[in-house]
């Protein structure tokens, strides 16, 4: 007998349990890919219709039922599109900008806890993980707007990187004040902590610092009245000018998706996740069989839906007044909500 | 075993990524290959059991200054320094300073000794989170230094402000 080919029974036993819990994480990621694309999808859809009713038109009503089945017919034209390369375009890095930009905001939706069990990777720096990679998004738009070599492409992707850099700050600065309550950068812990604490969601201590998240959302997903990066009047479409076909539908997914992060952040971190405030159960206790995701979805939908209202209501503002908004009014106010959270959680 | 192999991997691939990124003749594409090898650098504090500092090290080196780079290599005309060559004529002394640098080094590795190890093991910082004890050695221990490197930095930026404010008043 080969003495090499015997496998200890405990090794065994490990491996079986890996391979067990890589399998989970495949379903996981699996369940969380189609979910998101199909959101997506219908994020588009849910915006044409939300902006056509507040300007008193139907929005998409062609393809299929209520223009339902649009978001594909949509998805089957941009597959079909002719792809074009500018020919002076610097070719590695147009093919690669896109996949930065789609990539960034794809793995960040492996940290979000969606629901008390169904988190991918549950881990304890998950909101500088979303900083982190969030950051790396800003190459995919100036990588996309430096190597299609237009100049429309190339000033979009310096205001786009500039303004997204600014309002970064901001954003990472009012959460700060969140990380103190909870005591976590863990996202789960983070929720957990809100549904102890006295007031069931973080919203109602950190109003401050829940204005400027919201502000500082718009701007770093480069929507109106922030959406100098793409000014259609100016600039055409902004960095992903040059882009057709499949690569910019990768830009329009990429953007979907940060919206969507963007708004499970402030589900997570200011409206209490997966979970209701206690004071509301106590009225309403039957509410507590409704499982959590539910009301995290809500959430989310209530958000993004905010989105699209101030798309429809306000315009856009000038580049000047943009940077003076980011540094000169939302910084120091999340500066400022940051030591006075520090000392009223040294007092109590 | 494992453990080597990774260690092997991300050592061997941040010495060639250092190497790629400082002979690009495009200044972007040397930017686009730091952003990987910052990621390589992130991967090693992860090895460490240190999730925090490889956060920050994505927020601050690849989100915050190599944006920065990008910035000031395209403010200043691209197109045109494309062509010139990175390494200024001096080649053989360069190599002479290089190679003398590492018998130092490989003199210096000779009397090597490994720290004694303190309280912070691995199984302490699992249980109490990085976040937390490294801000609690950095406020009680390290206060001062710490307190000292914002004061430069504030500094640095004050300084920055004057020298661009001051072509605007005169």
């Amino acid at each position: 007998m080969n003495a090499a080919n015997i496998i200890d029974p405990a090794t065994l036993e490990g491996l079986a349990a890996f391979g067990i819990n890589v399998l989970i994480i495949i379903v996981k990621i699996a369940v969380v890919l189609a979910v998101g694309l199909l959101h997506v999808a219908y994020a588009t859809y849910f915006e044409r219709k939300v902006i056509g009713h507040m300007q008193v038109r139907l929005g998409p009503m062609r393809v299929g039922p209520h223009g339902l089945l649009q978001p594909f017919a949509d998805g089957l034209k941009l597959f079909f599109k002719e792809d074009i390369i500018p020919a002076q375009a610097d070719k590695a890095m147009f093919y690669l900008a896109p996949v930065i930009f789609m990539a960034s905001a794809m793995v960040n939706l492996s940290v979000i806890p969606y629901s008390e069990n169904f988190v991918i990777a549950d881990i304890n720096v998950g909101l500088l993980f979303i900083f982190a990679i969030a950051g790396i998004g800003v190459y995919g738009i100036f990588l996309a707007g430096w190597a299609s070599n237009s100049k429309y492409a190339f000033i979009g992707g310096l205001r786009s990187s500039a303004q997204v850099l600014s309002y970064e700050i901001a954003m990472g600065l009012s959460l700060v004040g969140v990380m103190i309550l909870a005591g976590s950068f863990n996202l789960s812990d983070i929720v957990r902590a809100q549904q102890q604490s006295v007031f069931g969601m973080y919203v109602i201590p950190q109003f401050v610092a829940f204005i400027v998240f919201t502000i500082s959302a718009v701007a770093e997903t480069n929507r109106t009245p922030f959406d100098l990066p793409e000014a259609e009047s100016e600039l055409v479409a902004g960095y992903f000018t040059e882009y057709s076909g499949f690569r910019f539908a990768l830009f329009f997914l990429g953007e979907y998706i940060a919206m969507f992060i963007i708004a499970s952040i402030s589900a997570v971190c200011f409206l209490g996740g997966w979970t209701l405030p206690w004071y509301v159960l106590k009225i309403l206790p039957f509410l507590e069989y409704v499982p959590g995701i539910v009301w995290y979805l809500i959430k989310v939908y209530a958000f993004i839906f905010f989105y699209y209202w101030i798309r429809a209501t306000v315009p856009r503002y000038r580049y000047d007044q943009l940077m003076k908004i980011g540094w000169k009014i939302l910084i120091p106010i999340a500066l400022a909500n940051i030591v006075v959270t520090g000392f009223v959680k040294l007092i109590l | 075993m494992i453990q080597q192999a990774f260690f092997a991997y991300f050592a061997f691939a941040i010495t060639v990524l250092a190497l790629v990124v400082i002979t690009r003749k495009n200044p972007i594409h040397s930017v686009a290959w730091m952003l990987l090898l910052f990621f390589h650098i992130a991967a090693l504090y992860l090895f460490l059991n240190a999730e925090f500092l490889a956060a920050v090290q994505v927020i601050v080196y690849a989100g915050g200054i190599l944006v920065l780079f990008l910035f000031a290599v395209l403010l200043v005309n691209v197109r045109e320094e494309m062509r010139i060559s990175r390494f200024i004529g001096a080649g053989a002394a360069g190599f002479t300073f290089a190679v003398g640098l590492l018998v130092v080094v490989l003199m210096a590795l000779r009397s090597f000794i490994a720290a004694p190890p303190g309280m912070y093991t691995i199984e302490h910082i699992q249980q109490e989170t990085n976040a937390i004890a490294l801000g609690k050695v950095l406020y009680t221990e390290f206060l001062y230094p710490f307190e000292i490197t914002s004061l430069i930095l504030l500094v640095a930026i004050i300084g920055a402000i004057v020298l661009a404010k001051k072509g605007l008043r005169g």
